[in-house]
């Protein structure tokens, strides 16, 4: 066997002639069928490589993709960003968090225009940086706001780990970790949603492993496909979809062997049973207060806890006036339906959160456009 | 979601549970908090977030990237035929 | 004297100390020695008039510093309006306590930028505030350039015409990105910070005709093309394997999740020229150091006016949006 070398690893599955050759394979199997298959990503990351690929364009004849609520960021609701805005103007505090978050716009303005007015705020990396922060600023708190699904839930209880076995006082969480199969039943439960398939968000199973989607998989008899995020992986988990359907099967299957098991990483898992807990019920935007869909941290760890440190207000903020986000997030509307799109709400002014994250919807639409 | 990066480890660090990762030339260090199995040297893992995930899996990716080489040249001969 | 202080800046002796042990030595010229209140300088037939200002973190980098990016910059706005740089102005804002060795370095890379150049920093201002008013030190520098190649303009972009890129895209934002704090990435890539003028001055001289001249700075070649399309009223089509990426920036492109044609670049240029004329062109920068990397990438033509495609080449199209609002890591 040859050495396989890392640029394959990238290179190897972006190859256009791989990605040629798929799509070929895709249309000629799926010539008998007598309507599109409506497939469902669920991730934001897989939205952004259709998008960015143009793999919709290429089997526009077999799929119709429904975009999912897997961009952590677009399904925030407004009073969680309000608490981040909140807890960034408290005195002493500097809040820390990931990437796009601190663009999102609420009812409070965003994290960005709390720093332009003098808050604390700043991007991380990885949430091990807060460690440094922390050390460099003894007098303050410095307060995680932790977003993200199971891939990055890990991390935020490592960081507590280690927070814990340091010894260091001025680290605090707000945690907003979320989980995936929830919102995709809550889909499905959905009258107005009509979906044949789910490609399955795959770094998510890299932690939780394969297994999270299998009982509903058995209970709605529905096919998904576990897939990587490169534009050839997406293609084989698409194929692996048609077969399905044509053979009229409803199976879990994993295309991303490579990284993904069916158990995924166990000591991952443990700790974040070590320190989370299911929250009865958690709103999310556009699709509204799902039971057992978020974690928060037990009550022994209630000391790290900036929901339980600070008073923050639970409020329901509403949706900007005219912002089809939240049926977006849904999976019922699409984002050339929108008014705004593209006129009052565009990626330098954001109206809705879709149109924020590099991984929303909306951003992805305007950016890459829908060349078909 | 999840943006994650498929690495090489270049070397660990067993004394604080890290590793140095490269990718094209570029190195970072990553965390080992999260990943109990046995790493070495010229292991590919995916890294999220400044920590090491899981290891990817060289065998599945190469015959992955096999089949994809046969369809492709099958493609070819089909052409060449017609 | 070992840090500048707040007297340096108040017109009084510390000040004229620091002028004449760090700026006139290194950037001396008849015109400069003369400390006039302003220069006089001999008439231009048509001339280019620019300015900006520098500010950027770290102030060392790999590949050079914040004093050579202030000449590289401003000479290379009046070459791509096809302008031989002549005169330049230099004012600083510095911070106090900031150390006497460091401004010294960025006043040598200075010197030795003037000199590939062929400018000459003519007259200048240094301004001292309190600590923490400043990030360390501002530059500002305008320039004066000699028309020497007239009627660049990206207005005249016409059906068919063909873009080149004079070097691999983003080293300079990705080399920076990977340097700021907390993202902790180590590369070997070096910014691509550099004098354009005597390459481009190969293209001058060479009977070539040139509709229009862009260094690819903020924005990247994203913002180049799309301003582009934009004032010419054309659309710009842009064949994606072509455009030239280094393996390095692409490393640190996929570790943050970004895409090299946003990010900046400090010694790249992009060019448009009829299609004639196009490969001609590509030999003259391939032979000069600069240019080694040279490529055509597109040309102008397209269903959607004002708007930039990329082509995948295997039959997926996408549009190359204006880069906007702060570059932030992809987590997601």
């Amino acid at each position: 066997m040859k050495m396989l070398e890392l640029k394959q690893l990238y290179q190897g599955f972006r190859d256009p002639k791989s990605i040629l050759a798929w799509s070929e394979k895709i249309k000629q199997e799926a010539k008998d069928l007598k309507c599109k298959i409506r497939v469902m990503e669920v991730c934001g990351g897989h939205t952004h490589s259709i998008m960015k690929y143009g793999i919709n364009q290429l089997i526009e004849e077999v799929f119709e993709f429904i975009h999912g609520p897997g961009c952590p960021v677009c399904i925030m609701p407004k009073n969680r960003i309000n608490h981040a805005v909140l807890l960034a103007q408290e005195e002493n505090v500097i809040l820390a968090t990931l990437g796009d978050m601190i663009r999102i716009p609420s009812s409070k303005g965003s994290l960005s225009d709390a720093r332009s007015k003098g808050a604390d705020v700043r991007f991380v990396y990885s949430p091990l940086d807060l460690l440094k922060i922390a050390k460099e600023n003894p007098n303050k708190t410095v307060i995680y706001f932790a977003i993200g699904f199971e891939t990055t839930t890990p991390m935020s209880a490592a960081l507590l780990e280690r927070v814990e076995r340091e010894g260091i006082k001025n680290i605090l969480f707000h945690i907003n970790h979320v989980l995936v199969p929830p919102p995709m039943e809550a889909i499905l439960q959905n009258q107005d949603v009509h979906i044949d398939a789910f490609i399955a968000p795959s770094h998510v199973s890299v932690i939780a492993g394969s297994k999270i989607y299998e009982p509903f998989v058995s209970k709605y008899r529905i096919p998904t496909v576990v897939a990587g995020f490169e534009p050839v992986d997406l293609l084989e988990g698409l194929w692996m979809i048609v077969q399905q359907v044509k053979h009229r099967e409803a199976r879990l299957e994993n295309q991303y062997k490579r990284s993904v098991s069916f158990e995924g990483n166990l000591l991952a898992q443990e700790k974040i049973e070590h320190y989370f807990e299911l929250r009865e019920s958690f709103m999310w935007r556009g699709i509204g207060e799902i039971p057992y869909s978020a974690l928060r941290l037990k009550e022994k760890f209630a000391q790290y806890d900036a929901e339980r440190v600070y008073d923050l207000p639970y409020e329901v903020v509403k949706e900007p006036k005219g912002c089809i986000c939240p049926q977006i997030i849904s999976g019922v509307a699409k984002p050339l339906s929108c008014k705004l799109f593209g006129i009052v709400c565009k990626p330098t002014s954001p109206i809705g959160s879709c149109m924020v994250s590099s991984e929303g919807v909306c951003n992805a639409y305007f950016r890459y456009g829908n060349l078909l | 979601m999840c943006l994650s990066i498929p690495s090489q480890v270049v070397s660990i660090d067993e004394k604080n549970n890290t590793c140095i990762v490269d990718t094209m030339g570029t190195q970072r260090e990553a965390s080992l908090d999260i990943f109990k199995e046995k790493i070495e040297i010229g292991d590919y893992v995916l890294i999220h977030i400044g920590y090491v995930m899981n290891k990817i899996s060289k065998e599945h990716a190469q015959e992955s990237l096999e089949l994809y080489q046969q369809m492709v040249e099958a493609i070819q001969r089909e052409d060449e035929d017609a | 004297m070992e840090r500048v202080t707040l007297a340096c800046g108040n017109g009084a002796s510390e000040n004229n100390a620091l002028i004449q042990r760090v700026f006139f030595k290194h950037f001396e010229n008849q015109i400069l020695i003369q400390g006039n209140d302003s220069a006089i300088l001999p008439s231009l037939s048509k001339m280019a008039f620019s300015t900006d200002s520098y500010t950027i973190s770290p102030l060392f980098f790999a590949g050079g510093d914040i004093g050579k990016l202030s000449i590289c910059g401003t000479c290379n706005d009046l070459t791509m309006m096809g302008a031989r740089p002549k005169y330049l102005s230099a004012s600083f804002i510095i911070e106090e306590g900031f150390e006497l060795k460091q401004l010294e370095k960025i006043a040598q890379s200075m010197a030795e930028e003037c000199r590939k150049n062929g400018v000459l920093i003519v007259t200048g201002d240094t301004k001292v505030v309190g600590r923490g008013h400043a990030d360390g030190i501002y530059i500002n520098t305008a320039g004066i350039g000699e028309v020497i190649y007239e009627g660049l303009n990206p207005q005249s972009l016409q059906h068919g015409d063909v873009i080149i890129v004079s070097n691999s895209i983003g080293k300079h934002g990705a080399s920076i990105f990977s340097q700021r704090e907390g993202i902790d990435l180590v590369s070997h890539l070096y910014s691509d910070c550099a004098s354009l003028f005597p390459l481009v001055q190969t293209l001058f001289q060479s009977n070539l005709t040139l509709r229009a001249l862009r260094d690819a700075t903020r924005g990247g070649l994203a913002a180049v093309l799309n301003e582009w399309a934009r004032s010419s009223q054309t659309c710009i089509c842009i064949d994606e394997k072509q455009v030239p990426i280094s393996d390095e920036v692409q490393g640190i492109c996929e570790f943050l999740g970004l895409e090299a044609y946003a990010l900046a670049n400090e010694g790249t240029f992009v060019l448009a020229l009829p299609k004639s004329d196009a490969l001609r062109a590509l030999e003259i920068l391939h032979s000069h150091p600069l240019g080694k990397e040279a490529q055509i990438i597109g040309e102008v033509g397209g269903e959607y006016k004002q708007r930039v495609i990329l082509d995948s080449g295997y039959g997926t199209r996408r549009f190359l949006d204006m880069p906007s609002g702060e570059i932030l890591p992809r987590i997601c």
